[in-house]
C-alpha cells in the first residue's frame, strides 16, 4: 500500500510482486541507514511412502555486490562480512524454520557504509542440499528497516518449481538513495557462483 | 500480563470485545476509522469522531479529553473492514498545546471488558506532530491483532485523514474540529494548557494544513542530528555489540564513542531506555524512529570505550581497540576497492575509445577522453570523501580511547606509565606496538594480543626481509647496518619483556635470558640495574643447556600434574609464576639437542605459562634448512623498526608495525622497573 512507501516508518509493509520496485527513500528526503534482508523457508509436507521421515533443507542466502555489473564482493556462509563491512550475513542456517515464519537467515546491509562504487546488491537463495523449491514452502524474503525493526517489503515465493535457486531481489542505487526490486527469477545451482550467468541479465 | 509494545510490534487480541484506553497530558480528540485490506477508508461515514461518535462495532467519546475509553466490538464491524485505526489529534480550534512534543507522550492501553490489561503502547518520539495514528487493529485469520503504529503527522488531522485515503480530508477535519470546539464549549472548562503563553485563537488563525504538507513535515524523521558527524548513519545499527576481534564485527558508531553522551540521557521512556536489549532488537528497542533513538540512546557510562561490550572496563577497551582496528581495515578496503574499480573502468573505457577509429582523433575524442577522466576522478573523490569522513571519526575516537588505556594497553609515552603502580591483577592483553596503513600514517591502532601469549614472539634482527635498499641502510632513519639492527632488536625485546613483567603482579612473572654470546649485556642494563634480573645471563653453551633444561622440566612437571589432576603434588620449590624465556641471537650457542628443547618449549610452553621471546635473524639459522620452518611460522614475527609485514584477520591488508618502545630520552622504563624490583623485594621478605 502506498502509504508505507511514502512514510517509511509505518508498520504496514508492501507485498511485492515479481518485478515490482520500491524506493527506500523517506518522504522527508532522508534515507534508510540500515536494512536487513531476511529469508525464511520451511520444508513442505510430504506425503506417501517416505513421508514421515523428517528432512532438512539447507537454503543459503547470499548477497553479491556489483559495481557497474561487475561482481566486486560476495557475502555468503563462507564469507560472512563484505570486506568493507557494509554487508553482513548473520550466519548459516542449515535446516530452515520449523514453521515459525521468522527469518532463518538474515543479511544486514548498512546502506551508508556501502562503498561508493557499489551500485547493486543482489540477494539469492540456493538449495545447498539439492532439493528443489517444490519441497520448500512458505519461502519469503523481506526487507526490514533495521533502525526500528519494521518490515518495508515482503516478497513471497509462489509455487515452487523444479529449480534449486532463486534470485530474490536486488537493492540498488537510485538517484540519491536506494531502491529495491523484487526479481523472483528461478535458477539452478548449489552456491551463488553457479548463479552468476543468471544474475547478469537482471542487473 | 500486559504486553508493552514498541512501534511496529503486534500482539494477538485474546478477545474481540475490548476497550481502548487513551491517556494524554492534554485533551486530545479521539477518532477511529474502518479501513479495507489496503488500510484505506472508503467514505467519510466510516470515521468515528466526536461529531459522529458511533459506528457499527465501535464508539468514541464525543469530545476531546485527556482520558478516553473507546468501546470496540470487533465482531460487530462490517465484514469488509480489515483494519481499524485509532487516531488522536490535538484540537486545533481551542487554546492548548499545538504539538505532541509539548506534552507527555500519550499512551494507549487495550483492556478486556473486565479491565484486565492486554497491551500497552506509549507513543514516544513525537515532536511537531499534532495528530497521530496510535494503533491499528487488524484481522489475522479469524482473530484480530493490534499493532503499535505511532505515525505522527505535522500536518494535523487533515493530513492524517488524507493519508487514510479520504479525498475530502480537509473538509472533514474542519468538521471534526468544529464538533470538538463545540463539545469543549459545552464542557465545564478545558484543562489548563501545560504550555503557557499560547495566545487564544492561535489555532483558529492557523491555516488548515494541506495534505501535501506531510511531504515536507520535519516531524519525526530528522536524521540530521547536530551531535552526529556525517557518517553516523552507521549509528542506526550500532545497538549491536560484537566488534571484538573474534566476532564478524558490527559496524559501530565511531561518533558515539567520541562524542560525549547526549544530554537528554534518561529522557527515554518505556522500552526506549531499556539497557542490554538483545543485539538484533537493539534498534527497535531503542524506540521507533531515529530521533527517538537519538534521544534515548543513553551514552555509555564511560564514553572512552565507546559502545564496545565487555564485562570490565579493560575488556571493553580491548574490544574497542579491536573494533577500531577492524573499522579501519574495512573502511580502507572500501576505499581501495572503489579506487581499483575506478582505475579499471577508466582503462577499459580509454581502450574502447582507442579501439574506435572514429573516436580516436579530433575534438570528439578529446571530450570523450575528458569525460572518462572526469568520471574516474569523481568516483575517486567520492571514495576519498567517505574515507576521510571515517578516518576523521577514528582519529577522534583514538583521541579519546588512547589516553584511557591502562598500562598494559598504553604506549610507553602515555602518562599512565608515569603514574605506574605494580598491579594487583594480570591484564587480559598486551600492547606489542602500533599498526597503521599508508592511507593515514598518523592514525595508529594499538596492536593488542591476548595474554597468556598463545604464540612465541620473534623479534627479527635480520635485514633479509626488508625491502631493497634497506640493506644499504638509510642513514636518515638510523638503522644502517646489521649490528645496529641487532642492537635495536634486542632493545625492543627488552622493552617487551619489561612490559610483560611490569603489567603482572609482583612475583607472578619471571624472565630468563639465554645469551650465550654475551652480546646482550648492554641492552640488559635496565633489567639488571633495577634488580629485576638478578644476574647477567650465563655465557656459553652451558648456560643455554642449563636454562632450557630447567624450563623443559618445569613444563613436563606441570603437564604431568595437570594431566593427573594432582596440581598440589608439584614440588614446593617450583616457581608458580609465569615464565618468559628470552633467547638472544638464536641459534648461536645451540646444539641440536638444545634446538629440539626450544622447539618443544615453543609448542608446549604457552599452555603451562612458559612463554618464548626470540631475537634472531632467520638467515643465521638457514643451516638447519626446512627443519626450523614450523618453528618460525609458529611465532608472531615482530620487527625492531617499522615494517609492513602484519596482516589483519579480516581483509589481509599489509599493516606497518611499529614496536612499542619508550620515547627517546625517556627514563620511564627504568622508573617502572625500579618499582617492579622494589615490589619483588618486598614480596621476598
Amino acid at each position: 500500500m502506498a502509504r508505507s512507501k511514502q512514510e517509511g516508518n509505518v508498520s504496514v509493509s508492501i507485498n511485492l510482486s515479481k518485478g515490482q520496485a520500491i524506493s527506500l527513500q523517506k518522504s522527508d528526503g532522508g534515507t534508510l541507514s540500515s536494512v536487513r534482508m531476511g529469508l525464511g523457508w520451511q520444508a513442505a509436507e510430504r506425503r506417501g511412502l517416505f513421508g514421515k521421515r523428517t528432512r532438512e533443507i539447507d537454503l543459503d542466502a547470499s548477497a553479491v555486490l556489483f559495481a557497474d555489473k561487475e561482481p566486486v564482493d560476495v557475502v555468503f556462509f563462507r564469507h560472512l562480512v563484505s570486506d568493507d563491512g557494509s554487508v553482513r550475513h548473520t550466519g548459516d542456517n542449515l535446516v530452515g524454520g520449523a514453521g515459525q515464519g521468522g527469518d532463518d537467515e538474515s543479511i544486514l546491509v548498512d546502506l551508508q557504509r556501502v562503498p561508493v562504487h557499489i551500485d547493486q546488491i543482489v540477494f539469492t537463495v540456493n538449495s545447498f542440499t539439492g532439493q528443489t523449491f517444490e519441497e520448500v514452502q512458505n519461502a519469503f524474503c523481506r526487507l526490514v528497516d533495521e533502525s526500528n525493526g519494521q518490515e518495508l517489503a515482503r516478497y513471497t515465493l509462489t509455487g515452487g518449481g523444479t529449480y534449486t535457486a532463486q534470485i530474490m531481489a536486488k537493492v540498488h542505487r537510485t538517484g540519491s538513495g536506494w531502491g529495491m526490486t523484487a526479481l523472483g527469477s528461478p535458477a539452478n545451482g548449489r552456491t551463488f557462483q553457479d548463479l552468476m550467468p543468471s544474475i547478469q541479465p537482471l542487473l | 500480563m500486559t504486553a508493552e509494545l514498541v512501534r511496529g510490534q503486534n500482539h494477538l487480541l485474546p478477545q474481540t470485545r475490548v476497550e481502548i484506553r487513551i491517556s494524554a497530558g492534554s485533551p486530545v480528540t479521539p477518532g477511529a476509522t474502518l479501513g479495507g485490506e489496503d488500510g484505506r477508508v472508503s467514505d467519510p461515514g466510516r470515521i468515528a469522531h466526536p461529531g459522529a461518535p458511533q459506528l457499527p462495532g465501535l464508539e468514541v467519546p464525543a469530545q476531546a479529553a485527556a482520558e478516553h475509553r473507546l468501546a470496540v466490538d470487533l465482531d460487530a464491524v462490517p465484514p469488509d473492514v480489515e483494519r481499524v485505526h485509532v487516531l488522536l489529534a490535538l484540537p486545533a480550534g481551542v487554546p492548548g498545546p499545538r504539538s505532541f512534543g509539548a506534552i507527555e507522550p500519550p499512551s494507549v492501553a487495550v483492556t478486556g471488558l473486565d479491565g484486565t490489561a492486554i497491551a500497552r503502547f506509549v507513543i514516544t518520539g513525537l515532536d511537531s506532530e499534532s495528530a497521530v495514528t496510535a494503533v491499528e487493529l487488524y484481522r489475522r485469520g479469524d482473530a484480530w491483532k493490534i499493532r503499535a503504529v505511532g505515525q505522527g503527522y505535522a500536518g494535523g488531522l487533515a493530513a492524517m485523514l488524507a493519508d487514510q485515503g479520504l479525498p475530502e480530508a480537509q473538509q472533514l477535519a474542519a468538521d471534526i474540529e468544529r464538533a470538538v470546539a463545540e463539545g469543549l464549549a459545552r464542557a465545564v472548562a478545558p484543562a489548563p494548557p501545560p504550555t503557557a503563553g499560547q495566545p487564544t485563537g492561535a489555532g483558529a488563525r492557523r491555516p488548515q494544513p494541506a495534505a501535501e504538507e506531510r511531504q515536507t513535515q520535519a516531524g519525526p524523521v530528522d536524521y540530521r542530528h547536530p551531535r552526529r558527524a556525517a557518517a553516523a548513519g552507521a549509528a542506526g545499527a550500532s545497538g549491536a555489540p560484537g566488534s571484538g576481534p573474534g566476532s564478524s564485527g558490527t559496524p559501530r558508531a565511531p561518533a558515539s564513542a567520541a562524542a560525549p553522551p547526549p544530554p537528554e540521557v534518561g529522557a527515554g521512556t518505556g522500552a526506549g531506555a531499556r539497557p542490554g536489549a538483545p543485539a538484533g532488537a537493539g534498534g527497535a528497542a531503542a524506540g521507533g524512529v531515529p530521533p527517538q533513538a537519538d534521544r534515548t540512546k543513553s551514552g555509555p557510562p564511560e564514553p572512552v570505550a565507546g559502545d564496545a561490550p565487555g564485562w570490565s572496563m579493560e575488556e571493553r577497551l580491548y574490544n574497542q581497540v579491536w573494533g577500531m582496528f577492524e573499522d579501519l581495515a574495512r573502511t580502507v578496503a572500501a576505499y581501495r576497492s572503489a579506487v581499483d574499480f575506478a582505475d579499471s573502468r577508466m582503462d577499459r573505457e580509454l581502450d574502447q575509445l582507442l579501439a574506435d577509429p572514429r573516436a580516436r582523433m579530433g575534438s570528439i575524442a578529446d571530450s570523450a577522453r575528458a569525460e572518462v577522466l572526469a568520471r574516474h576522478s569523481t568516483l575517486v573523490d567520492r571514495a576519498r570523501e567517505v574515507l576521510d569522513r571515517d578516518l576523521g571519526q577514528l582519529v577522534a575516537e583514538a583521541g579519546v580511547v588512547e589516553p584511557a588505556l591502562p598500562p598494559a594497553f598504553a604506549s610507553w609515552a602515555s602518562p599512565v606509565w608515569h603514574e605506574y603502580e605494580v598491579p594487583e591483577d594480570a591484564p587480559m592483553a598486551l600492547r606489542l606496538g602500533d599498526l597503521h596503513l599508508p592511507e593515514h600514517t598518523e592514525l595508529r591502532v594499538p596492536l593488542l594480543v591476548r595474554l597468556p601469549l598463545e604464540r612465541g614472539l620473534w623479534v627479527d634482527s635480520g635485514t633479509s626481509s626488508l625491502g631493497p635498499g634497506a640493506l644499504e641502510g638509510d642513514p636518515e632513519r638510523g638503522f644502517p647496518d646489521s649490528a645496529e639492527r641487532r642492537a635495536l632488536a634486542l632493545d625492543t625485546a627488552v622493552a617487551h619483556a619489561a612490559r610483560l613483567m611490569s603489567v603482572h603482579p609482583a612475583g607472578e612473572f619471571n624472565v630468563h635470558f639465554i645469551d650465550p654470546g654475551g652480546t646482550a649485556t648492554a641492552a640488559l642494563t635496565p633489567l639488571l640495574h633495577s634488580g629485576v634480573l638478578a644476574e647477567p645471563p650465563p655465557k656459553g653453551a652451558a648456560g643455554v643447556t642449563d636454562t632450557l633444561t630447567r624450563l623443559t622440566q618445569r613444563i613436563d612437571l606441570v603437564q604431568m600434574a595437570l594431566r593427573s589432576g594432582a596440581a598440589d603434588a608439584l614440588p614446593p620449590d617450583l616457581d608458580p609464576a609465569q615464565q618468559l624465556l628470552v633467547v638472544n641471537d638464536f641459534p648461536h650457542g645451540f646444539d641440536d639437542r638444545a634446538i629440539n628443547q626450544l622447539r618443544y618449549l615453543a609448542d608446549e610452553g604457552p599452555s603451562v605459562g612458559v612463554h618464548l621471546l626470540v631475537v634472531a635473524d632467520r638467515e643465521d639459522a638457514k643451516g638447519y634448512g626446512p627443519l626450523l620452518d614450523p618453528f618460525w611460522r609458529g611465532m608472531l614475527r615482530l620487527t625492531p623498526t617499522p615494517d609492513d609485514h602484519l596482516a589483519d584477520p579480516w581483509i589481509g591488508h599489509a599493516w606497518t608495525y611499529e614496536p612499542a618502545r619508550a620515547p627517546m630520552g625517556s627514563r620511564v622504563l627504568e622508573q617502572v622497573l625500579a618499582q617492579v624490583a622494589a615490589a619483588r623485594r618486598a614480596l621476598r621478605r
